[in-house]
């Protein structure tokens, strides 16, 4: 087994995604077939072998530190599923 | 022939000589949609009286004189780009009621070129499908035969375009999402080198490899939409600013001397025997134009998929994180906290499969396992890269089926995320590596279901993919087959 159904529990709540206890045992038994696929990775040697992240040279995209327009708090506001006032609002954080 | 069935190049003509009208245009895409559309389900949301505006509008400029590349011709957006004030759900539950405060910069240059939208097209959910079965809309059908997926994740762009419910369409591709279903539905799609089109209203799904190309029926309305989408954003930060060449001046040109890169790695067991014969064909029209096609290897493209399926979800795990119910979206309601707020949006607004991409990312990542999937997939990943670098050394272009099979059958393989992932097997290096790719129509089975070709060049080079495909597409005098729908 590459992974139980305790780690796909502990990875469910990192990702914070509920799960019932019927997608667990599926999710275990999906992700035990991917990860034994991937581990075709290790057939290959590695050492000293830069990691790429991108495909072409990136940069960083700096620009003149200058004010320009946005889109504001009202038309931002229009999306949210509960605001008030200039804000979010969200169930309470702290007991 | 139907003005829906026309090319933009066709049609653009027609309406310079003031033969046709951009309403006549439109309201000929309409009335198909309103034939075929219900047994098709391309679009998730249709714009149509916003399209016909457009079009009375677009023919108050032709009367002017101000015709533009993309004056009258209507066009469908992949559900995937952001349309500013118009719905944009990313085939997802989680963004059902997301109104874009902004549109993207293809859709402003597509705009500002002329176009009329028909509409936003279905998708797999967040674009990670391969048959456009996991969108929260339901499944889009192949035209070619209703019982069978288009192909994914552009399903419904791909479609639209066969199917003739548009002229050309958008779509964007991170692991084959445009070439895979273009080959599936028998027309032309691009992805465009890694930078060359900006993201920037993109909804992400993987930073790293996604890219935003065309739907066309030919090589020719491939060049004219390329002329439009191509060009540095200083929006978006992976945009490169590098000169764009007008794509239309590599229609025509023949391959005389060029040498085409036949990679042994692609025909291997597993690929249907048609999809080999069609090539095999297509190898002898290259050279009879000119064409010298040479054997070339690709020595990492058996670690292709596994790559992939770490560095894709990695990033999706990371881009999907956003979409907690707090600023827009979906939010589960009757929840006690914060914490029970987020895992129940969640649960209810994602599908199975974003789900398990969401928890192998998550995994990957996670303290303990980082430099087993994730640093690992990226030494291999520049692997995969280095194999092209040293293949475009003895080669102009390289050749390869674009799918290892014609359509399969809906719900062939949804039970089996494993196999479906392995269905992207030719398409996803050149995401890995940032190359440009292009899937033309090469052919049908003997049961009538299109298969594709692909063409692969270095950095920048699409122009040397339309000039391929287009020297193809000529010598080979394909018959025009048309789904009977």
């Amino acid at each position: 087994m590459k992974i139980s159904s305790q780690e796909v529990e502990y990875v469910a709540h990192l990702a914070r995604l509920e799960i019932n206890e019927k997608e667990k045992e599926k999710f275990t038994s999906q992700l035990n077939d991917i990860l034994l696929y991937i581990d075709k990775l290790n057939e290959l040697d590695t050492k000293g072998v830069e990691p790429m992240s991108h495909a072409i040279a990136v940069t960083n995209a700096f620009r003149e530190d200058k004010t320009s327009t946005s889109i504001g708090t009202e038309q931002t506001l229009t999306n949210a599923p509960d605001a008030r006032g200039e804000f979010f609002r969200v169930p309470k954080v702290i007991e | 022939m139907e003005l829906n069935q026309l090319t933009i190049h066709e049609l653009q003509e027609k309406i310079k000589n003031g033969e046709v009208s951009a309403l006549q245009i439109t309201e000929s895409v309409f009335s198909r949609i309103d034939a075929v559309e219900e047994r098709v389900h391309c679009y998730i949301r249709l714009m149509k009286e916003e399209a016909l505006h457009a079009a009375s509008k677009a023919d108050d400029d032709i009367k002017k004189g101000d015709i533009k590349p993309l004056t009258g011709i209507p066009i469908a957006l992949k559900d995937i780009v952001c349309t500013k004030g118009i719905v944009t759900t990313c085939g997802s539950h989680i963004l059902h009621n997301f109104v874009p405060p902004y549109s993207a910069t293809v859709v402003e240059k597509l705009t500002a070129a002329g176009a009329i939208y028909v509409g936003k097209t279905n998708m797999d959910e967040f674009a990670m499908g391969s048959s456009t079965e996991t969108s929260w809309f339901g499944p889009t059908r192949n035209p070619w035969d209703l019982e069978r997926i288009p192909g994914g994740s552009s399903g419904g762009s791909a479609t639209a375009v066969a199917a003739d419910e548009c002229i050309a369409s958008i779509g964007s591709d991170t692991g084959g999402s445009i070439r895979q279903p273009a080959a599936l539905c028998g027309i032309v799609g691009m992805k465009p080198t890694y930078g060359r089109v900006s993201r920037f209203g993109l909804i992400a799904f993987a930073s790293s490899l996604d890219q935003i190309g065309p739907f066309t029926k030919d090589v020719e309305d491939c060049a004219i939409m390329m002329n439009i989408l191509a060009g540095y954003d200083p929006k978006e930060s992976t945009s490169v600013n590098a000169e764009v060449p007008d794509y239309r001046q590599f229609i025509g040109r023949d391959i005389k001397g060029w040498k085409i890169g036949i990679p042994k790695e692609y025909f291997i067991e597993g690929i249907d025997p048609e999809v080999t014969a069609a090539i095999k064909k297509a190898i002898t029209v290259i050279e009879q134009g000119g064409g010298q096609c040479v054997n070339i290897t690709l020595p990492h493209t058996q670690y292709c998929v596994a790559t992939y399926y770490i560095i894709a979800p990695a990033e999706a795990s990371s881009n999907l994180a956003r979409y907690d119910g707090v600023r827009y979206g979906l939010r589960a309601a009757d929840v006690r906290d914060l914490l029970e707020m987020y895992r129940t949006t969640r649960m209810e607004g994602f599908g199975a499969e974003v789900k398990r991409r969401i928890m192998i990312g998550t995994y990957a990542l996670s303290a303990g396992y980082y430099d087993a999937y994730y640093k690992k997939a990226s030494q291999v990943r520049a692997l995969i890269k280095r194999d092209f670098d040293e293949a475009f050394k003895t080669c102009d272009v390289i050749l390869t089926p674009t799918s290892p099979t014609p359509a399969f059958k809906i719900g062939e393989k949804t039970d089996d995320p494993l196999q479906m992932y392995l269905s992207d097997i030719f398409t996803i290096s050149t995401n890995l590596a940032g190359i440009p790719g292009i899937s033309i129509p090469c052919g049908f089975t003997s049961g009538g279901l299109p298969i594709g070709m692909q063409f692969l060049a270095g950095h920048f080079e699409e122009g040397k993919l339309i000039q391929i495909a287009s020297a193809y597409e000529k010598n080979a005098k394909n018959e025009k087959r048309r789904p009977a729908l």
